[in-house]
């Protein structure tokens, strides 16, 4: 590919690379589709967060899940990450950071809500309570 | 023109700074003396500072560590005489000294020992036991070695130039907040953990791609030494942990510095979030800095049973497991701060869990131990002292991830007997066990075995009598970091702690006594074959010291403990007669980036502590400048030539069989 | 033996695999020594993109926590022009569409649409800073500054890091430029290049998540 190396089949392929079959042309059509894909999914997003057409309590979740889409779109768009097994080591490594992320992010908002709740200063509990 | 810096910094009227500065300065004086005067001053350059070298970087590391344990036993030892002293009095320490010192004695125990020597170690070792070259970014892993100076540079520079943080060894606010802490100590710790940080993540890429990209031929992940798997799982940490320490300080730095608002009293800031990250990154730390050991005792207690690890598999999959389950723990170190009994029962039941992959890997040792030809020589020695000394406080570990246990215990000497137990008896002993184990493949020759028994046996002796009155202490009610009390009950106790920290100390001076002897001894001690334990992994199969590129011909590997399998296999004479394809060798260049990148951090440090904000510039323009002269180079590798690589190594190898053919003859 | 000369670091896969051939477990599957430069490259520059991940999670968890706090101070909702977040969208999505380019030229050693889509890539992510850098200048003339509650330091951190990052990205951007136009595609330097898409895309994802939680969560409150 990139190098001028033969291609054997059972290498691994470094982040961001693809696997060269097309042309030029293909290539620059494969980012495209990404564009396209993720200007919609962008566009969608701007929209639910601001209609009235859209049960206002599933906004947040419907946001969630289209920034997550929108992510998927560069990890296989921009990116290359693909499920094949010269890819393994990428997406595992991928997935390990995703896991610490969910964990720091779960965990602390857990954490911090209890925390906030039993540690509230005398004075917002008063306030509650009037 | 220099900010908040002017001479009133220097602390001419205490004299305890100013003499151990005083006595520093001069000893690092006579020692640049005698290297320019003997002329030592280019090859240091040459073949030390300016090297890319895995083996150099990892001597140099390990160099570091040895040194700031002085510093930092130091302290423990003012630390241990205070607290002897001040009861009923105030001792010879005021608290605003003494604050300083146990801060002080923390950060650089856990950064700039503890770290520095399991880095420097993997650094050493792991691409040897991989069978191939280098790491896999040598340049960069001079540069994080370098980084890791200037943080521990700056912290030693706090002792004589202004002072340091107050906090402890973790800067809890509000107290590390500006409105409470308005010197420069906070300050000092925290540039001086954001660099050193830097230096760690950037040795953590390092060693995570070399484990997973840089093997040799045949070595799959199954067949990779037990040390190369722990390297994986620490070096993983690393990577997600370390950002989260960066994150977190860089947010105090903000309040600290802007006026922001992270975890200030007042504009809402939440003073408990800064807990909650910081040890979101600190139970991982501790792990980061066991991990290493647990692979150092697997090498070692394999090595010295003459057989081969037992249970390989399951001790791959303890070691993996600890990896992920140390994430899942963290809130163990603050459940009396208030989360509720919901949130602490899930985090108390999650570390009773994480418990269970490190009895694994006890049992799977004693294992190997057992049936095994077991030779009691000093890295066995630390082995066996660290199961037992571990052990002791792993469950004590256990203990008080009981919340209403760790309810009475929380921040009393328990706790501080706790970790000191988990910390000395695992990282400190792994790290001396691997010291001991790999000074003759490091340097060519073994250290003195009588005298390494003796420092063993008072360490031992010594962290017993030093620590286990620390857990009575906590028990009977006394809180850490005192500087001066009034229960006659705790005193005893106190003057029994600190006579262990003499014992201590004797082991210390021991240990330099062994370095000293085995020096001027080491023609006796030579390690002529490369193999002077009958080692398993590839590190033996190399010369001691190995040659610059490590192996002539990387290895192919067939099977674990991959170098037993080719000595014994070897001695068909027909595999002896293959004449070997050698084959052009690059070394990479050496670079002084690393060294200049860390002088310009250096300066950026101390000037962004005093508030020298034309300085900073400077020094982030020389940084960037650095960056770019690196990659503007043009010439990165030198070749070694085929023909040059085989001379080498057949000089090499008949020297060997000459050795072996002796000793066989001998016997 | 086989006569490799090396004029640079060109990188040669075989040589750095050490021996090639023979060995009964380089079969198939096997594990065949180390991997070319690229991959070890590209895989340690995605591990240091994991770790820069997580550094924004945890600046991403301080937000979340600290959303409330304002201090009696503005929200986000009083505070967010959804539009100039469109357009910083828009521009910083085209600029990673054109890094993709400024990739595929490179990869077919075509300096002058290398250039050409690096300087458009370029363009588009000083356009970037410079609607945040005037939504800060804004905020802060406002008396919304980052010093004003624990809100706003958070967003400030938050949104202000990832801009640091794009900042650092322009810098590198422009020395690899600099590299092509002064060296051409050598081997080291087409690494290089593929570390720093790598770096760029990222940082169009962190800025997904950024809008979302940030902005379009924030201003929907």
């Amino acid at each position: 590919m990139t190098n001028g190396r033969e291609q054997a089949d059972d290498i691994d392929v470094a982040p961001g690379d693809e696997h060269l079959e097309g042309g030029v042309a293909q290539r620059v059509l494969g980012y495209l589709a990404g564009l396209a894909l993720a200007i919609l999914l962008t566009a969608t997003s701007f929209y639910v967060a601001g209609t009235d057409l859209v049960w206002q309590p599933s906004i947040p979740v419907a946001l969630v899940v289209l920034a997550i889409a929108q992510m998927g779109v560069h990890l296989v768009f921009f990116l290359h990450i693909t499920t094949g097994p010269d890819n393994t080591n990428n997406v595992l490594a991928l997935a390990f950071g995703v896991l610490i992320v969910m964990l720091l992010m779960v965990g602390s908002l857990w954490i911090m809500a209890n925390l906030n709740h039993n540690m509230m200063p005398m004075d917002q509990i008063m306030q509650m309570q009037r | 023109m220099l900010g908040k810096l002017s001479w009133s910094a220097i602390p001419f009227d205490q004299p305890i700074p100013m003499i151990a500065s005083g006595v520093v300065a001069l000893a690092i004086l006579a020692i640049l003396a005698w290297v320019v005067v003997r002329g030592h001053l280019p090859y240091l350059w040459r073949e030390w500072i300016t090297s890319v070298d895995h083996k150099r970087i990892g001597v140099m590391y390990t160099l570091l560590a040895m040194v700031m344990l002085l510093r930092g036993f130091a302290d423990a030892i003012m630390m241990r005489l205070q607290q002897s002293l001040a009861f009923q009095g105030q001792g010879f320490l005021p608290p605003e000294h003494y604050n300083q010192i146990f801060s002080a004695h923390g950060t650089i125990m856990i950064f700039f020992v503890a770290m520095p020597f399991m880095i420097g170690l993997m650094n050493f070792v792991v691409p040897l036991q991989l069978g191939v070259r280098d790491v896999a970014f040598p340049t960069l892993n001079s540069v994080g070695f370098w980084l890791t100076c200037t943080g521990a540079l700056l912290v030693n520079i706090s002792l004589v130039v202004g002072e340091f943080a107050r906090t402890g060894w973790l800067p809890y606010p509000p107290l590390s907040e500006l409105a409470y802490s308005p010197g420069v100590g906070v300050d000092y710790y925290l540039w001086s953990l954001e660099i050193a940080g830097v230096g760690t993540l950037v040795a953590g890429i390092n060693l995570v791609t070399t484990v997973l990209k840089v093997r040799t031929k045949g070595m799959s992940y199954l067949r990779m030494p037990m040390f190369c798997w722990t390297t994986l799982a620490t070096n993983l940490l690393i990577v997600a942990a370390f950002p989260i320490l960066t994150a977190t300080l860089a947010m105090l730095l903000l309040d600290r510095y802007l006026g922001f608002h992270f975890f200030t009293n007042e504009a809402g800031g939440n003073v408990m979030m800064f807990m909650n990250l910081i040890w979101a990154w600190g139970h991982p730390e501790v792990y980061i800095l066991v991990l290493p050991a647990f692979g150092i005792f697997s090498e070692v207690i394999s090595t010295f049973s003459g057989k081969p690890l037992f249970g390989y598999r399951s001790m791959v999959a303890a070691t993996m497991a600890i990896c992920i389950l140390s994430f899942m723990v963290w809130l163990h170190h603050f459940f009396t701060m208030g989360a509720g009994a919901d949130v602490n029962a899930i985090f108390g039941i999650a570390t009773m869990i994480i418990a269970v992959p490190t009895g694994v890997k006890v049992f799977n040792w004693l294992f190997t131990m057992y049936g095994g030809k077991v030779r009691f020589q000093t890295p066995l020695l630390w082995s066996i002292g660290f199961m037992v000394t571990f052990i002791i406080g792993g469950m004590t570990g256990v203990l008080m991830a009981v919340p209403p246990v760790a309810f009475v215990l929380h921040n009393s000497l328990f706790l501080v007997a706790h970790f000191h137990n988990v910390i000395i008896g695992g990282v400190l002993f792994g790290a001396f066990a691997g010291y001991t184990y790999w000074f003759p493949k490091a340097f060519g020759f073994k250290l003195h075995e009588g005298l390494g028994r003796a420092a063993f046996w008072c360490w031992l002796v010594g962290f017993y009598v030093a620590f286990m009155p620390l857990y009575v202490l906590g028990l009977l009610g006394m809180t850490r970091r005192m500087q001066h009390y009034d229960v006659p009950q705790w005193h005893p106790w106190l003057i029994v702690a600190a006579c262990g920290a003499g014992l201590i100390f004797c082991g210390i001076m021991l240990q330099i006594a062994q370095l000293v002897v085995s020096i001027r001894q080491r023609e006796k001690l030579r390690d002529e074959t490369g193999d002077p334990w009958d080692g398993r992994s590839l590190e033996w199969a190399t010369a001691s010291p190995p040659l610059a590129f490590n192996f002539a011909i990387l290895p192919d590997v067939s099977g674990g403990d991959a170098y037993w399998a080719l000595k014994y296999r070897d001695t068909e004479p027909s595999k002896s007669d293959e004449k070997p394809d050698y084959e052009a060798i690059e070394i990479p260049r050496n670079s002084a980036t690393g060294f200049v990148c860390a002088f310009f951090a250096t300066l950026m440090g101390f000037a962004l502590i005093w508030h020298i904000w034309w300085l900073v510039a400077a020094g982030a323009v020389g940084a960037f400048a650095t960056f770019v002269v690196f990659a503007w180079r043009d010439h990165v590798e030198d070749i070694i030539p085929a023909d040059e690589v085989a001379r080498i190594d057949l000089g090499n190898q008949a020297r060997r069989r000459a050795v072996l053919g002796a000793g066989a003859a001998a016997r | 033996m086989s006569a490799v000369t090396f004029t640079s670091a060109q990188g040669d896969a075989q040589a750095l695999r050490g021996l090639d051939g023979g060995g009964g477990s380089g079969s198939s599957r096997g594990w065949g020594g180390p991997a070319p430069k690229r991959i070890v490259t590209g895989y340690g520059f995605w591990i240091f993109i994991l770790s820069d991940m997580i550094m924004f999670a945890a600046f991403f968890a301080t937000y979340a926590v600290l959303l409330g706090q304002t201090a009696g101070g503005p929200s986000g909702h009083d505070l967010f022009n959804l539009r100039n977040v469109a357009i910083e969208t828009a521009l910083l999505l085209a600029s990673s569409f054109t890094c993709g380019l400024a990739s595929i030229a490179a990869d077919v050693r075509n300096k002058i649409w290398f250039q050409v889509a690096m300087a458009v890539t370029c363009a588009l992510g000083l356009g970037f800073l410079a609607i945040e850098g005037r939504e800060f200048a804004d905020l802060v003339a406002r008396g919304a500054g980052p010093t004003r509650s624990a809100f706003l330091s958070a967003f400030f951190t938050l949104v202000g890091c990832h801009g640091l990052h794009v900042s650092a990205g322009i810098l590198w951007l422009l020395t690899m430029m600099a590299q092509v136009f002064a060296k051409g595609f050598r081997e080291d330097i087409q690494r290089r290049i593929l570390c720093f898409a790598l770096f760029w895309h990222a940082l169009d994802i962190i800025w997904i998540a950024v809008f979302t939680v940030v902005y379009l969560l924030g201003s929907a409150k």
